[in-house]
């Protein structure tokens, strides 16, 4: 079944869990100041970044193809009332009682590379409980898991590209990539644009994790300014009296290529 | 100048029970007389299957045409919505049952997403022969039932991945 090629000498195995966090941590630092003497900015996620273990052989080698987006891709797909029920926006409500934890709102805008709101468009998240445990059955954390709490929610945004969800603060939670490996505390979002080439997958964090700077995935953006951006910050003004305390995240997908249609604007 | 985009992150590991949906996978319905099945599976750069990829297609109809219709996460059975998403199995392997894509270069876009892939990747396949010289290696292998398209992160038979000219 194994090949063997010439990246089998580079297999370092996610699950020996051999390294500690001191050798990931000066792994880390080193592509840093390398990238700091290059002085050429990298606004976009690494594909390459061996701290992330599991990326070593999930990485393509080559640079992409650049190609001009044709039909298909210069549209996206259309989600509406049909495919998302409104109350699927707040995940506290999806079982009998509260979900144990921090209830908070998660708002913000999504645009487009021009400024322009993405309308009308699937927002999905999922995340880990309070205890940083999801209910997927892979996750082996031996934290509670709570009988109120799913993790998953869904929305479309509306003509101003606003989103918005209910949810509770999840905790951050260890994994296999080392030794006492642990993610800061985040938000899995998906997102559509206007375009198929606009198709996002990413992770919202909170501001002031302590983690930040342990944890290979939130580094494999290694401009400051670029990993700073899946930072949300508290807004009182989205803060609730005696309800939910409030962030906000702002999301910018990718330049657009379509030429804008009247009814886009309208 | 445009504003910066927001990075991208890895899907993760525990997307299953929040991504894929009942009928993610089905455009159309097995039963209809002109549905075909897009297949394949994904490979790591050891040439291992990936059991936790998630793979999205979006693509035109028989007619050409740029399906712009709601109803991709809850389907009804007729409307052909072009948006499909399938999860690998424990074998790395992923399927859709959905139709032809027509115009006059069919090919389906696919975004693919897994653990340790720490952002998306976008690449086409193309029907048989509609795939232009450079991107020839995209190309659908045809089967009893419709198209195998395996897709290779790294090494051996890298998949070509695509960007996209900005203006
Ligand atoms: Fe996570």
């Amino acid at each position: 079944m194994h090949r063997l090629g010439p990246y089998r000498h580079r297999v370092t195995s996610s699950d020996s869990a051999a390294s500690t966090q001191a050798e990931i941590s000066a792994e880390i630092e080193a592509i840093s100041k390398e990238y700091d003497a290059a002085g050429v900015t990298e606004t976009a996620t690494r594909l390459d970044y061996p701290p992330y273990r599991s990326s070593i052989l999930r990485h393509p080698t080559k640079a992409p193809q650049q190609v001009d987006p044709e039909d298909i891709e210069l549209w996206a797909p259309v989600f509406g009332e049909r495919d998302v029920d409104l109350l699927e926006s707040d995940l506290t409500i999806q079982h009998q009682g509260e979900p144990v934890g921090e209830r908070i709102v998660l708002t913000g805008r999504v645009t487009d590379g021009e400024g322009r709101p993405v309308r009308r468009q699937l927002v999905e998240i999922w995340q880990a409980n309070a205890g940083g445990r999801y209910i997927h059955q892979r996750d082996q954390h031996p934290a509670a898991l709570d009988p109120n709490f799913t993790g998953m929610g869904r929305c479309l945004t509306d003509d101003d590209g606003t989103y918005r969800f209910t949810t509770i603060k999840p905790g951050p939670y260890p994994w296999k990539n080392h030794h006492n490996a642990w993610r800061p505390a985040h938000v899995h979002f998906s997102l559509f644009g206007r375009e198929f080439t606009q198709r996002l997958v990413t992770q919202m964090y909170f501001p002031g994790d302590p983690l930040f700077a342990l944890d290979p995935i939130y580094q494999a953006i290694v401009d400051p300014a670029a990993r700073a951006r899946l930072v949300a910050t508290y807004d009182h003004d989205v803060t609730t009296h005696e309800w939910a305390t409030g962030y906000r995240w702002d999301i910018v997908l990718s330049g657009s290529h379509r030429t804008v249609f009247e009814e886009d604007e309208q | 100048m445009s504003p910066t985009p927001t990075p991208g992150q890895t899907v993760g590991p525990f997307f299953h029970y929040a991504l894929p949906y009942a009928g993610g996978a089905e455009l159309v319905p097995q039963t209809r007389a002109d549905a075909i099945r897009l297949h394949g599976r994904v490979y790591d750069g050891a040439g291992d299957p990936v059991p936790d990829a998630l793979v999205e297609i979006w693509q035109t109809g028989p007619d050409g045409a740029v399906p712009q219709v709601a109803g991709s996460l809850r389907r009804d059975g007729y409307t052909f919505t072009g948006f499909g998403r399938a999860e690998t199995d424990r074998t790395g392997h992923y399927q859709f049952t959905t139709l032809r894509p027509g115009g006059a270069t069919p090919y389906f876009a696919v975004a693919v997403f897994a653990r340790g892939l720490l952002d998306r990747l976008l690449t086409r396949a193309y029907l048989p022969g509609a795939a232009p010289t450079h991107l020839a290696s995209l190309e659908a292998v045809p089967d009893d039932r419709g198209f195998v398209f395996d897709i290779r992160l790294q090494g051996e038979g890298e998949t070509v991945f695509l960007s996209y000219a900005q203006d």
